[in-house]
């Protein structure tokens, strides 16, 4: 069992509510806006606590409301993938890439930086700035930069949404690759039936 | 150009105006910080009180000053018994006066530039595997930097044209306690004083708009390569 969540947190008016227990590849969480995906995404993050319940991920609990476990987000070893990229403005994208090496390297990461810019085709880009980015570049960095830190389960939030269409594919393939090479479980956050279709080894609604 | 009493003037207003600057730095900053990502009891009671000083009339914050740290003031008697500080009459008590003078503008715009760190990127950080102090050396202070030296400069200038406080705090001895402001004032009050309150007035301007000028520049400067516009 990858992801094994059960949790709740009241958001003003909104309620937002999931159990799931999934199997290992893409588990795809589906929904309208403002459903609460992103929301469900922080809560196994570690950035919103939940009011009640747990998050479990390959059997090691990272939040248990019953038993008081709560892990910082830092020791949670997640590679969240933002829906708007989140590079560091002020880091050239080698130095993005490299922000959490030192969690890697403590950790014993299945693959190293260069591997890592190869697979995602961005070695062109390491002394570039990230405002000088395209969407789909950035996107990719970001990627890049969460497998960098040893993380050994992904959340992708629309990694798609404003990236053109040859990107897309291009995109779709890496993630695809990550799954069946690198065998990390990841929640996929998307509100398009096709990238769910296409992806989902599991689909849950919210 | 200015004679040797007047850039005895400038030199002490210069070493007044910095070293009321950077005692308050740390405390502006960490001000500045807590104003802007903390929410605790008594918040606007804090920062009601940092503001205080601005609107409050210049000679009540420099009675109030001589009243605490005076040399028989609770505060002064006791930083006198402990580590030989003396602020009466002396040119610390004017960069004393200067510094709290000048923190209500440094918190403020403090305060708007840690405010303007995306703190998504903080979280981002976070996730990454930084602990907090990491985050905030290697995300929030630098993205900050720009708006907390430039408030630093604005906070000098300020520092530079302090009167009523210092005034009421320390009075204006030369060479201990006699800056700009003050020797400008003085020289008004003497017959045949104009040149000289030209002349100091005119190093007051220049002072003035040659930090404003930096303040503005270092506000323009963007960390990541890109220069504002």
């Amino acid at each position: 069992m990858a992801f094994d969540i059960d949790v709740c947190k009241q958001l003003g008016n909104t309620r937002v509510e999931l159990r799931v227990q999934t199997g290992p590849g893409i588990t795809v969480l589906l929904g309208p806006s403002g459903a609460g995906k992103s929301s469900v995404l922080n809560m196994v993050a570690g950035l919103l606590r939940p009011d009640a319940g747990h998050v479990r991920v390959d059997g090691e609990t990272l939040f248990d409301a019953g038993a008081g476990v709560d892990l910082p987000p830092e020791r949670r070893r997640c590679g969240y993938v933002f829906q708007d990229a989140r590079l560091f403005p002020q880091l050239r994208v080698i130095d993005n890439l490299r922000y959490g090496e030192a969690r890697a390297r403590a950790a014993g990461a299945p693959l190293a930086l260069p591997e890592i810019t190869e697979l995602l085709g961005i070695g062109a880009l390491l002394a570039r700035w990230p405002a000088t980015l395209s969407g789909g570049e950035a996107r990719r960095v970001a990627i890049g930069r969460a497998l960098v830190s040893g993380a050994r389960f992904l959340l992708l939030d629309e990694p798609l949404s404003f990236v053109d269409r040859t990107r897309r594919e291009e995109i779709l393939r890496l993630i695809e690759r990550l799954r069946d090479e690198l065998r990390l479980p990841m929640l996929y956050v998307t509100h398009d039936a096709a990238e769910a279709e296409r992806l989902g080894d599991m689909r849950v609604e919210l | 150009m200015l004679s040797p009493e007047e850039w005895e003037v400038l030199q002490l207003s210069l070493r007044v105006g910095l070293i009321a600057t950077l005692t308050c730095l740390p405390v502006a900053f960490g001000l500045g910080w807590v104003l802007a990502r903390k929410r605790f009891p008594g918040k606007s009671l804090l920062d009601a009180l940092v503001h205080l000083p601005l609107v409050l009339p210049p000679v009540v914050t420099g009675w109030a000053l001589l009243l605490l740290f005076g040399r028989s003031g609770p505060l002064g008697s006791a930083l006198e018994a402990c580590c030989g500080v003396v602020f009466a009459f002396r040119w610390t008590g004017a960069a004393l006066a200067a510094a709290v003078m000048a923190l209500p503008l440094m918190v403020r715009a403090m305060r708007l530039s840690i405010e303007a760190v995306d703190t998504r990127l903080e979280n981002a950080a976070r996730t990454l595997g930084a602990t907090p102090w990491r985050v905030f050396r290697s995300i929030t202070l630098p993205l900050s930097l720009p708006g907390v030296l430039a408030a630093v400069v604005l906070g000098f200038a300020r520092s530079l044209g302090e009167f009523g406080a210092t005034i009421s705090f320390v009075a204006s001895i030369p060479g201990e306690t006699r800056t700009l402001p003050l020797a400008i004032y003085g020289a008004m009050q003497i017959p045949g004083g104009e040149a000289q309150v030209l002349r100091l007035a005119a190093v007051s301007v220049s002072l003035a708009l040659g930090t404003l000028v930096l303040s503005e520049w270092l506000l323009r400067r963007q960390p990541g390569g890109q220069r504002g516009l």
